[in-house]
C-alpha cells in the first residue's frame, strides 16, 4: 500500500475505520496517553502497547506495507476490524509527532506475528508458482456458454414479464407491492444474471416512490427491455457495446485493459452498504490523461473495503481499464509512489458541457445512470422551488445557466459543507452528472485551499 | 438497433429539454408525463410538443395498458407490448440525452470577508475530531479516554484569543453543536464569523445564530449619524432595536438614554423591560432621573427592574431612602454586656416602599416583616452600616451577634447587597476565614450564596479561598465553588484538588462520588500538572476496608484526567502554531 517510510494522513486511517464508532474511538486512542513501547520499522511495521482498563496492556501490531491492504493484529477482544487500538496506533504513527519512533528492531510479539505472516506468504506464493491444476480453456469455453444459455432463458422470461406488465397497465402494479418483483428477481438470480436481478428488484420500489412514479417506471421498464434485447442480440451489436451490455448483464469481466500510468487523483471516495456488502466507489482523476477512472473495492459487512485512497492525495501508479463503451471502471496496478497530497485540481467545464457530456455518454452506453464531471466556477444556491439547490454557472448575465442538484444530495450534509464552503462564490465541484440532477461529491474553494470531500 | 440510438441523439440534442425538475418535485402525474417543464426560452417549441407529446401518450398507454389503448402508430395485439417498451426505451434515451441546464435562480449574496489567519492544520484536524464527538453517541461509561466535546468550549475560547478564522467546510458541524448547546454559542458564533451568519440565513435549523448575534446580522448605521439611527429606533424590528440600544449604550450611555427617552411612552411593556434592562451596562448616576420616573410605570415588572438598577447606584435618592428605612430596623444594643445587633423589622409596607420596588407579598411560607427587611437591607448601599453600627468594619460587623434568631435574614440580606453592589470588602467579612469550621458546615452563608459572593473578589484571591476551603473541609461540597474559579486554576488551587482527591481514593470510596470535581479538574487543570499526577495512575493495592475494585477505576480515572490535560496542551499548542 506505501511505499516504506513514508507515513499517512490522518484522512488515510481514517478511512479504514470499519464504522462511524470505530472512526470516533479510534481518533480517541490517537494521542500519546495510553501508549507505550510504541515504535515503527522501515518493513511498513507498526506497534504498540495500548492501556485499556485492564492490567495487561493490549499488543497492537500493524503491517501497513501488505500490498494487498494493510494486516491488523491486536490482543483485544473486539470483533471489529480493524479494532479502535489499531486505528488509534495509526493516528499516533501518522501525527508523527515522535510517540512513534523509527526503529529496526520489533518487540518479540509483533515478530512473531511478523514471521507468521511471512511464512505464510511464502507458502502462497509457492502454492501459486507450482501452479494449480492447468486451466482447462475448453472446460472454461463450455461452463461460459452455459452460462450464456441459461441468462438467455432468464432474459427471454424476463421480457415476457415485462410485455405482460405492460399488456395489464402499470396502474396495477401500485397495488400489487414487491412482491411480484422480488419474485421476479430471484429468477434472475436463478439465471446467473445479476445485473438483470439487481434492476428488477429497484422496479419494485418506483411505485412508492412519490408523484411521477408511472414516468419513473415505464423508463425503468424501456431500459430493462433494452438491456434484454441487447442480450438476445449481442451477436450483432459491435464489440464495445456488446462488452458494456455483458457487464450490465452481470457477466464478470476482469480488467484486461493496457494498463496506463499517469499520476492519479483522488477526486472522491464514498461506501455505499447494504446488508450484506459495503462498496466502496473511488473517482481518480489522471493529471495528464485527463481522464476520469473508477475503482470499485468490496468488504464484507462491518469490514472497511480494503483499499483506502482520501480525497486529495495523488499517487503514480498504472490502472487497468475495464472491456466495454462507456465504461470507467478501472483496476489499480503497479504503484510506483506512495499517496501523497497534491494541490493539482481537476479541470473544470460549465454546466451546459456537464450535460453535454452525460448525453455523449449515455450514446456509448445507454442505461448510464450518471457521469462524473468537474464543474469549474459555479456557484451553490437555492433554486427558489421548494428545498430545491442548483449549481450556477459564474458566468454574470441574463442567460445564467444551472444544474439542479439531485433530490438526495438537496437534503445531505454534504450540501451544507458545499454551501459553507462557497460562501456565495463561485466553486470548483466534482460530482456525478445524470438524469435526476447533479450529485456534488468533492470541492474546492475560489481561492487556494485544499479538496473539501462532500460525501 | 442500439447503434442507431447514438445517432439519434445528434437530432435530439438540437432539442432543449430543461432537466426535468419535474422528477424530484413535480405535483402530479400529468405534469411529469411532459418533459417540457421549464423549457429554455426560445427552444424551438414545435418540435418540443411533438416529442412530448408522443412520451405523454407513451406513458398514458403504459398505464392503461396496450388490452385497453394502443398507441396510434403501433402495432395491435401480440406485438403491441413489446413496440410499446422499444418506442419508450428510444423516449427515454433521447429525454435523457437531451437534457439541458435551466436558467438558474437567482443567486444568494456573498458571506462577508473573514480577514483573520487561517487555523493551522493540526488545529484545522483537531475541531473536526472535537465536533465529531457529540454527546450521546459514546454511550455508557467513559473509561480512560477524555471526553472531547467538554473541551470544545475552551478550544473555541483559545482559537478567538488567538484571532483564527473558521475553516468554512466545518462550519455546519459547528453551528449544529452550538445548536444543541446554548452555552457554546457566544463562543462558536465569534470563531465562526461572518459566513456562519450568511449560513444561517439559508438554513432554518440555524436560526439562532440570528438571534444571538447583534443586529441579527444586519449592519447597523453608524451611530454617529443621529438621523440613521433615529430612523432605526423608529422603524426596526425588536431584535434590530435592542441591537441598536445596546451598541449606543456601549458607545454613549447618555446617548442611549436620551433615545430610550424619546418613544419610551408609547412602547409596549415587555419592551419596556427589555429596554430597560438593557441600562445595566453603563449605568451611572446620571440615568437616575430616568429610573426615577420608571418608578412609576405601570407595569409591576418594569417598576422592580428600575428599582434594582436604582439600588445599584449608592448616591441615588432610592438608596437613600431605602438606607433610613433600613437604619430604622437595624441598631446596636449598647445596654447588653457585649455590643449586640438587635432588629425590628418594619411593620407595614407603606406605598413609598411599594413605589421603591419592595414586594408586598412574600412567597408562601414566608413571614411578611421578614421579607420586607431583606429588601430594605439588600438595596441600603453597604456602606451606610459602617456609619449607622458605630464606625465598625465591615469583618466587626459580621462578628456581631445578633439577637433573636435574625442572623440568618440580616446576613442573607448583606450577602445578596455584596453581590448587587459587587462589593469585595464586604464579600471577603461575609465569606469569612476558609478554614473556619462553619464554612464547611450549613453556616448563615449557604453554598450558592458563597459561590456568589467569591464571584466579587479578584481572581487570584478566590482561588486561594477555595484551595484553603478544600484542603480543610475536603471536596464533597467544593463542586460550586470550583465553578467560580477561573480556569486553568492557579497553582495552590491545582494542587489541592489533586491532595484531596488523592486522599479521597485512600480513603476507598468509588470515583463516581467525585465525578464532578473530576470532571472540573479535566477541563481546568494547568495542563502542566499531568507530570504530577502520572505515579496516581497505577492501580493501588486494595486496603481492606476498601470498596472492592475501586482502585482499578479510580486508576482509570487518573489515567483520564492525565490523557485529557495531555490533549488540552496539544490544543493550545496546535492553536499557537508551534
Amino acid at each position: 500500500m506505501t511505499q516504506q517510510g513514508v507515513r499517512w494522513t490522518a484522512d488515510q486511517v481514517l478511512a479504514l475505520a470499519p464504522d462511524v464508532p470505530s472512526r470516533k474511538a479510534g481518533s480517541k486512542l490517537g494521542v500519546a496517553g495510553p501508549w507505550s513501547g510504541a515504535g515503527s520499522s522501515g518493513e511498513g511495521m507498526v506497534w504498540g502497547l495500548c492501556k485499556g482498563s485492564g492490567s495487561k496492556p493490549y499488543q497492537t501490531v500493524v503491517d501497513v506495507a501488505d500490498a494487498t491492504g494493510p494486516a491488523y493484529k491486536c490482543s483485544c477482544p473486539s470483533r471489529k476490524f480493524p479494532c479502535k487500538h489499531a486505528l488509534g496506533l495509526l493516528l499516533l504513527w501518522a501525527g508523527e509527532d515522535g510517540s512513534v519512533p523509527d526503529a529496526q528492531t520489533l518487540p518479540d510479539w509483533a515478530e512473531q506475528w511478523a514471521e507468521g505472516r511471512r511464512k505464510r506468504a511464502l507458502t502462497r506464493r509457492e502454492a501459486e508458482a507450482g501452479g494449480g491444476p492447468a486451466a482447462d480453456p475448453e472446460a472454461a469455453r463450455r461452463r461460459a456458454e452455459r452460462r450464456a444459455e441459461r441468462v438467455t432463458a432468464g432474459a427471454g422470461e424476463l421480457e415476457q414479464r415485462l410485455t405482460d406488465l405492460l399488456r395489464g397497465g402499470l396502474a396495477a402494479t401500485e397495488q400489487a407491492g414487491y412482491g411480484m418483483w422480488e419474485e421476479t428477481a430471484a429468477r434472475m438470480v436463478d439465471a446467473q444474471a445479476p445485473g438483470l436481478a439487481a434492476r428488477v428488484r429497484e422496479l419494485g420500489a418506483i411505485p412508492a416512490s412519490g408523484p411521477g412514479w408511472p414516468v419513473r417506471l415505464l423508463e425503468e421498464c424501456a431500459l430493462l427491455h433494452l438491456l434484454d434485447q441487447g442480450w438476445l442480440r449481442r451477436d450483432r451489436l459491435p464489440a464495445g457495446l456488446a462488452a458494456t451490455v455483458r457487464s450490465r448483464v452481470g457477466l464478470p469481466a476482469s480488467a484486461d485493459g493496457r494498463p496506463t500510468r499517469d499520476r492519479w487523483l483522488v477526486l472522491s471516495q464514498y461506501d455505499t452498504a447494504d446488508s450484506r456488502l459495503t462498496t466502496r466507489r473511488t473517482w481518480l482523476y489522471g493529471t495528464e490523461s485527463d481522464r476520469t477512472a473508477l475503482l470499485l473495492s468490496y468488504g464484507a459487512a462491518g469490514r472497511a473495503p480494503a483499499l483506502s485512497l482520501p480525497v486529495g492525495l495523488a499517487l503514480d501508479a498504472e490502472l487497468s481499464a475495464y472491456a466495454g463503451d462507456g465504461q470507467l471502471r478501472a483496476d489499480l496496478g503497479e504503484q510506483f509512489t506512495a499517496p501523497a497530497p497534491s494541490p493539482v485540481r481537476p479541470k473544470g467545464v460549465g454546466v451546459v458541457e456537464a450535460a453535454v457530456r452525460y448525453g455523449d455518454a449515455l450514446s456509448r452506453d445507454p442505461w448510464l445512470e450518471s457521469w462524473p464531471v468537474t464543474l469549474g466556477r459555479v456557484t451553490p444556491g437555492p433554486d427558489g422551488e421548494s428545498g430545491g439547490w442548483q449549481l450556477a454557472d459564474a458566468e454574470d448575465d441574463l442567460t445564467r445557466l444551472a444544474l439542479p442538484l439531485t433530490p438526495k444530495a438537496a437534503t445531505g450534509p454534504g450540501l451544507w459543507r458545499l454551501a459553507a464552503l462557497s460562501g456565495g462564490a463561485p466553486v470548483t465541484v466534482f460530482g456525478e452528472c445524470g438524469h435526476r440532477g447533479f450529485t456534488p461529491l468533492t470541492a474546492w474553494p475560489e481561492g487556494a485551499g485544499e479538496a473539501v470531500a462532500l460525501c | 438497433m442500439l447503434t442507431n440510438r447514438a445517432t439519434e441523439r445528434s437530432h435530439t440534442l438540437e432539442r432543449s429539454h430543461t432537466l426535468e425538475r419535474s422528477d424530484m418535485n413535480g405535483p402530479s402525474t400529468d405534469s411529469d408525463a411532459t418533459p417540457h417543464l421549464g423549457n429554455t426560452p426560445g427552444a424551438d417549441a414545435a418540435g418540443d410538443d411533438a416529442a412530448g407529446d408522443a412520451w405523454e401518450e407513451l406513458v398514458t398507454v403504459a398505464l392503461l395498458g396496450t388490452d385497453r389503448r394502443t398507441p396510434p402508430g403501433h402495432p395491435t395485439g401480440a406485438g403491441a407490448p413489446t413496440a410499446l417498451l422499444d418506442a419508450a426505451a428510444v423516449q427515454t434515451v433521447r429525454r435523457r440525452a437531451g437534457l439541458r441546464p435551466a436558467p438558474a435562480a437567482a443567486l444568494p449574496g456573498r458571506a462577508a470577508d473573514d480577514t483573520r489567519p487561517p487555523l493551522p492544520a493540526p488545529a484545522r484536524s483537531r475541531l473536526a475530531m472535537l465536533l465529531t464527538d457529540r454527546p450521546g453517541t459514546a454511550g455508557g461509561r467513559r473509561g480512560t479516554a477524555p471526553d472531547l466535546m467538554e473541551l470544545l468550549p475552551q478550544w473555541l475560547a483559545m482559537a478567538n484569543e488567538q484571532g483564527h478564522a473558521a475553516p468554512p467546510e466545518l462550519l455546519p458541524a459547528l453551528l449544529d453543536a452550538a445548536r444543541g448547546r446554548t452555552d457554546l454559542r457566544p463562543q462558536a458564533l465569534t470563531f465562526a464569523g461572518p459566513r456562519a451568519l450568511w449560513l444561517a440565513r439559508l438554513n432554518p435549523d440555524w436560526k439562532f445564530a440570528l438571534r444571538s448575534t447583534p443586529g441579527g446580522g444586519t449592519a447597523l448605521p453608524a451611530l454617529e449619524s443621529a438621523a440613521d439611527v433615529q430612523r432605526l429606533w423608529e422603524e426596526g424590528l425588536f431584535a434590530e432595536r435592542v441591537a441598536l440600544l445596546s451598541a449606543v449604550r456601549a458607545h454613549s450611555p447618555a446617548a442611549a438614554r436620551e433615545l430610550l427617552a424619546t418613544t419610551w411612552s408609547t412602547e409596549r411593556a415587555e419592551d419596556r423591560l427589555m429596554f430597560l434592562d438593557s441600562l445595566r451596562m453603563g449605568l451611572a448616576d446620571a440615568d437616575e432621573p430616568f429610573l426615577e420616573q420608571a418608578l412609576a410605570d405601570r407595569s409591576r415588572n418594569v417598576r422592580a427592574t428600575a428599582a434594582e438598577l436604582l439600588s445599584a447606584l449608592p448616591g441615588s435618592a432610592l438608596a437613600a431612602r431605602m438606607a433610613s428605612r433600613a437604619a430604622s430596623c437595624v441598631a446596636v444594643d449598647r445596654t447588653q454586656s457585649a455590643a449586640t445587633i438587635t432588629v425590628e423589622a418594619p411593620h407595614e409596607c407603606d406605598a413609598g416602599m411599594e413605589r421603591d420596588g419592595v414586594v408586598a407579598k412574600p412567597p408562601t411560607g414566608r413571614g411578611e416583616r421578614s421579607w420586607w427587611l431583606g429588601q430594605l437591607v439588600e438595596s441600603t448601599p453597604l456602606g451606610h452600616w459602617t456609619v449607622r453600627l458605630g464606625g465598625r468594619t465591615p469583618e466587626e460587623i459580621v462578628a456581631l451577634p445578633v439577637a433573636d434568631d435574625w442572623q440568618g435574614e440580616l446576613h442573607a440580606a448583606w450577602c445578596r447587597a455584596a453581590v448587587r453592589q459587587r462589593d469585595a470588602v464586604w464579600s471577603r467579612a461575609l465569606l469569612g476565614a476558609p478554614a473556619s469550621p462553619d464554612a464547611g458546615g450549613p453556616g448563615a452563608v449557604s453554598l450558592s450564596e458563597r459561590a456568589k459572593l467569591l464571584g466579587a473578589l479578584p481572581g487570584a484571591e478566590r482561588a486561594e479561598w477555595v484551595a484553603g476551603f478544600i484542603a480543610t473541609h475536603g471536596l464533597s461540597e467544593a463542586f460550586q465553588l470550583l465553578g467560580v474559579c477561573a480556569q486553568p486554576w492557579a497553582g495552590p488551587l491545582g494542587r489541592a484538588v489533586v491532595d484531596a482527591l488523592n486522599i479521597a481514593r485512600d480513603a476507598g470510596s468509588y470515583p463516581w462520588s467525585f465525578s464532578g470535581v473530576m470532571g472540573l479538574a479535566e477541563r481546568c487543570l494547568d495542563p502542566a500538572e499531568a507530570a504530577r499526577l502520572e505515579g496516581l495512575t497505577a492501580t493501588p493495592d486494595e486496603p481492606e476496608d476498601a470498596a472492592p475494585g475501586a482502585g482499578g477505576y479510580w486508576s482509570e480515572a487518573f489515567q483520564r484526567l492525565v490523557s485529557t490535560l495531555r490533549l488540552r496542551r496539544a490544543m493550545r499548542d496546535e492553536l499557537k502554531g508551534t
